[in-house]
């Protein structure tokens, strides 16, 4: 529960995108999440995303299920509108959205309980017919909000914080996406910003359905010896497959490490994860060898980071659709209405 | 050898075709009746199908009425028995003196007549084998060969009927001239070796003037055009799939810019009804108007977002085709049986609009005034059909709109009006009517956006679980819901002859039946004051109507009286003095049965003590 207002007194000296506009604009309420979250560091990728990209605020549509995860688009531009909708059915929301209005941008934010369990379906179907949207899953395995349940992302084997063993088999998102048509299919972890953020800006400016399923681990309910989305595990078993600069044209976020490297990344709590660079020769433009890659990987029970698969020419549901170009949602009667001339002719037709 | 003297009747009867789904018999039953129209007569035909495609018997029934009854009549004057698995029953449902018309290629057994009905055989298979080869053809220019055939006996205008089939198969001239064929090679088998006409006979005259045949979710889906919705979600369901439908096949007609070529809508074939009501909700969040189509399984799942939609205050407009129920009930079988369920949908305390067209044409007008409503109440309004009008042909008045309407797009707050400094609350009661100001997302870059939530949350859409902001939002939903009462469409009256102290209360399709039935209860003596409720919250001339009475009879299509628990519920009447009048077989209630009903509840009142508690 948000009680405490953020004080809009913003520094003269605060850095100014191209639009004029600062890092304090890109902020939301503060956040209610437990201290340390990783849903708190995907929350300030989006900021940074959106500033590094010049949005502006008001044009981004954030579209949330219920969960921690789909709190978080109270807490990243505040001068949007936000829609908390119900537990497992943002894609079908955002759609409708997308539908009424195809000139704003839709970010779709949703945990791994919200999207891989009760709306697993809405998920799959919102990819399936290319939403423009991006699509951000906040995975940590558990529901958090209820208090450490398993979710359907939570490994086989896998320990709750109350020493249940999960015997279900965990469902990857990523795999899904692919195989469902995502022009745009990503995997990162809260804790890499460096990673997120240019992923972020990049899912941002793809037309097409972009999929990005980050690592969230949730420090109150999984982040214990026995979880596989605990930092620990996460920080020994990520195999990241390539590093992004931001691709609008903007200032590139420096690629700082060579091919083949680790690269230590420290996260927001002091904790720090090891990266290893994209293999020299992966195709982000292959949807089979993604596939492979990702499959071949797990086997080894490795997390795959990184930008898997993008098509650069990907259209979406509005040109699926022949839809005008002008937004639906300002069609007035006179584009509308076909008239008493018309239903004349029509009733003629009926006798 | 009839014991009873043949029906005798121009222009009034009624003709049941019994088929066997797939046979392709639909479109020759159709234009049947068409026929019957063309000839200046009334007809209210109605299709009895199952939940099957093909194989299991179908009906279709044709009420032919002079007097413009369009109520189902009950009864069968004349059986057109083309499906042997129905044969005993559809013998049996004969009315006495009635005709029975088969295919006599095989004869049947006399045990498997009546001796009080008059038996007509055509050798229909043995006419059509001797002209056609192909398998399909055969089954298909069987029925019109039978239609040639009654045309002759009911002594129809085979003008009329060529005329049908050639705007039917405009272009198309080898089909056309085939049709015809088929149609004379019937028509004179009976004239040369039947006796033609029978006592049933169709006879010209004027009493259809300028009324339209449509169906329900056909013109509910005009009525979606012409309100200016956008947006449609939908999961195919019988008996509302054909409301979506028709909406694309309007859209494809009148949406499509003429310069580019696009679409000035978008439909969308949702995985589920969870799906299609959530874009319904997001597309209406962001200032489009969006509709979904659906029966009572997709009721029930989508109670959740109703919820939300009331709560949240996010406009969706429903058109919930109701069938029988409860669960998969009888699918392909009409009821008005959602009423409480829509009313109430959801979790916590929620009331919601409802609308009961008695007619395509009002199908049609209250579709189009549903997205009014949606967008000046911002929650969702039902429209609520059902399978007997929803898809079955009516006759009705012509389709009107004016040209001079502008949509009513409800209280939304525009840049301009944020820049002159409006306060801007979005659950601010400020005009006193419960109903609050939305901007769309995007409106401005600093002000007028706000977080959409079901949690509850202050006036200013701040998240609050204090009790009292709590309760103030909860109370001004209720107002909210008050101002809807004078929004929504009035309920309409109509006295009997003379004052009388009784009334009855109906709805929906239960209409013509209960025009009809009106008429039945004078001729026994009965004088009914009627009152035609059209839409939930109910206006304040219900509560005096039923002051006025001492006893009013509620007759529905559902086994629990659901509009009348509705009433007592929200008037807080007396049960006892509303009498329940119930059907709710799966077949559309008809005048014989609401005049049995409140007859003999009219004369029982009348001789028991009763008469002094009403007196
Ligand atoms: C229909 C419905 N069922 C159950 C719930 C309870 N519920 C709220 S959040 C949640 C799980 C959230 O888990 P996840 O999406 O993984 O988000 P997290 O809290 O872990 O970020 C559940 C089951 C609900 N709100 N609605
Ligand atoms: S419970 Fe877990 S997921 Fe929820 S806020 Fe706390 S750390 Fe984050």
């Amino acid at each position: 529960m948000t009680y405490i207002a953020k004080p809009k007194f913003h520094h003269p000296g605060l850095k100014k995108n191209e639009l004029g506009y600062t890092h304090r604009d890109y902020e939301g309420k503060i956040s209610t999440l437990c201290a340390g979250c990783g849903h708190d560091s995907i929350t300030a990728s989006i900021i940074e995303a959106c500033y590094e990209l010049s949005i502006e605020p008001h044009r981004v549509a954030k579209i949330s299920g219920i969960g921690c995860s789909s709190k978080t688009p109270d807490y990243f531009l505040g001068n949007s509108h936000g829609f908390n909708t119900v537990h497992g059915r943002m894609p079908s929301v955002l759609t409708g959205a997308n539908l009424a209005n195809r000139d704003l941008i839709y970010l779709g934010v949703s945990g791994d309980g919200d999207s891989a369990s009760i709306g697993f379906g809405q998920f799959a179907h919102s990819i399936r017919r290319g939403v423009n949207m991006t699509y951000i899953v906040e995975n940590n395995g558990v529901y958090g909000l209820t208090k450490g349940q398993f979710s359907a992302t939570a490994d086989r084997g896998s320990k709750s914080k109350k020493g249940v063993t999960n015997t279900d088999n965990a469902i990857d998102l990523v795999a899904i996406a692919l195989q469902l048509g995502a022009t745009f299919v990503a995997r990162s972890f809260s804790g890499d910003k460096t990673q997120l953020v240019p992923l972020i800006a990049a899912a941002i400016g793809h037309k097409g359905a972009s999929f990005i399923d980050v690592i969230s681990p949730c420090i109150a309910f999984n982040n214990h010896a026995g979880s596989t989305k605990s930092f620990d595990y996460v920080r020994e078993h990520n195999d990241a497959v390539n590093r992004l600069d931001v691709l609008v044209g903007r200032d590139p976020i420096a690629v700082d490490y060579a091919p083949g490297t680790v690269q230590v990344v420290e996260q927001h709590d002091g904790s720090k994860i090891a990266l290893r660079k994209i293999d020299a020769d992966y195709d982000p433009h292959d949807r089979l060898g993604a596939q492979t890659f990702l499959a071949r990987h797990a086997a080894k029970g490795q997390i795959v980071t990184g930008l898997l698969y993008v098509d650069p020419d990907a259209d979406d549901l509005h040109t699926h659709l022949n839809t005008v170009e002008t937004p639906l949602n300002t069609l007035e009667a006179d584009r509308l209405c076909p008239g008493s001339a018309a239903l004349d002719k029509f009733n003629a037709s009926l006798r | 050898m009839s014991d009873k003297k043949p029906l005798s009747s121009v222009n009034d009867f009624v003709v049941r075709f019994a088929n066997v789904n797939g046979s392709g018999s639909a479109s020759a039953n159709e234009m049947f009746a068409r026929a019957i129209l063309r000839h200046g007569v009334p007809v209210s035909p109605r299709n009895i199908f199952p939940s099957n495609i093909q194989g299991l018997p179908t009906w279709y029934e044709v009420r032919v009425t002079e007097d413009g009854h369009l109520g189902a009549r009950g009864g069968v004057d004349m059986m057109v028995a083309m499906n042997p698995q129905t044969w005993d029953k559809d013998v049996a449902g004969i009315e006495p003196g009635g005709y029975l018309f088969y295919d006599s290629t095989k004869p049947m057994p006399s045990t498997k007549f009546r001796d009080d009905i008059t038996v007509i055989g055509v050798p229909l298979t043995a006419i059509t084998n001797s002209t056609y080869t192909d398998p399909r053809q055969r089954q298909l220019f069987k029925n019109i060969i039978y239609l040639g055939a009654l045309s002759a006996l009911l002594d129809m205008d085979p003008k009329l009927i060529e005329q049908l089939i050639g705007e039917q198969y405009k272009g198309k001239e080898k089909l056309l001239s085939s049709n015809v064929h088929a149609l004379h090679l019937g028509r004179d088998w009976a004239l040369q070796n039947l006796k033609c006409p029978l006592g049933l006979r169709i006879k010209k005259s004027d009493k259809v003037g300028d009324r339209i045949f449509i169906e329900g979710n056909s013109a509910a889906a005009l009525g979606a055009v012409y309100g200016g919705a956008t947006v449609c979600a939908w999961y195919p369901i019988t008996p509302s799939s054909s409301v979506a439908e028709a909406f694309t096949a309007h859209c494809k007609k009148y949406r499509h810019d003429p310069e580019t070529g696009k679409a000035k809508y978008a439909i969308v074939q949702g995985e589920d009804e969870l799906a299609s009501i959530g874009i319904v909700i997001g597309a209406s969040w962001n200032g489009a108007r969006a509709f979904t189509a659906t029966s009572g399984p997709g009721i029930s799942l989508m109670t959740e977002f109703i919820g939300l939609s009331y709560f949240a205050e996010i406009p969706a407009v429903i058109m919930n085709i109701q069938r029988a129920g409860p669960s998969t009930g009888m699918p392909t079988r009409t009821q008005q049986c959602d009423i409480i369920a829509c009313a109430y949908a959801s979790h916590g305390d929620t009331k919601h609009v409802l609308l009961f067209p008695e007619d395509p044409a009002e199908a049609f007008e209250f579709a189009a005034a549903a997205f009014d409503l949606a967008e000046r109440l911002q929650t969702t309004i039902f429209l609520m059909l059902d399978l007997d009008i929803g898809m079955n042909h009516r006759l009705c008045r012509p389709l009107k709109w004016d040209d001079s309407k502008q949509y009513d797009r409800g209280k939304v707050m525009t840049a301009e009006m944020l820049e002159q400094g409006r306060d801007f609350g979005r659950y601010l009661d400020v005009d006193g009517d419960g109903i609050p100001y939305r901007t769309y997302p995007g409106t401005h870059p600093t002000k007028g956006s706000y977080f959409t939530r079901g949690t509850s949350r202050d006036r200013y859409a701040r998240y609050s679980e204090e009790g009292s902001v709590y309760a103030d939002n909860m109370q001004r939903l209720v107002r909210k819901f008050e101002t809807a009462q004078d929004l929504v469409p009035r309920p309409l009256q109509a006295n009997a002859e003379r004052p009388t102290r009784y009334g009855v209360i109906y709805f929906g399709s239960t209409s013509p039946a209960m025009d009809e039935a009106i008429g039945l209860l004078e001729a026994r003596g009965h004088q009914l004051d009627r009152l035609r409720i059209r839409a939930f919250p109910f206006h304040s001339s219900v509560a005096s109507f039923l002051a006025e009475h001492d006893f009013v009879y509620v007759v529905e299509q559902n086994r629990d009286s659901q509009l009348r628990q509705l009433i007592v519920n929200e008037n807080g009447i007396d049960p006892v003095r509303l009498v329940p009048i119930v059907h709710y077989d799966g077949t559309p209630i008809t005048a014989r049965y609401i005049a049995k009903a409140i007859g003999d509840h009219q004369d029982h009142l009348k001789v028991t003590p009763l008469r002094k508690a009403v007196s």
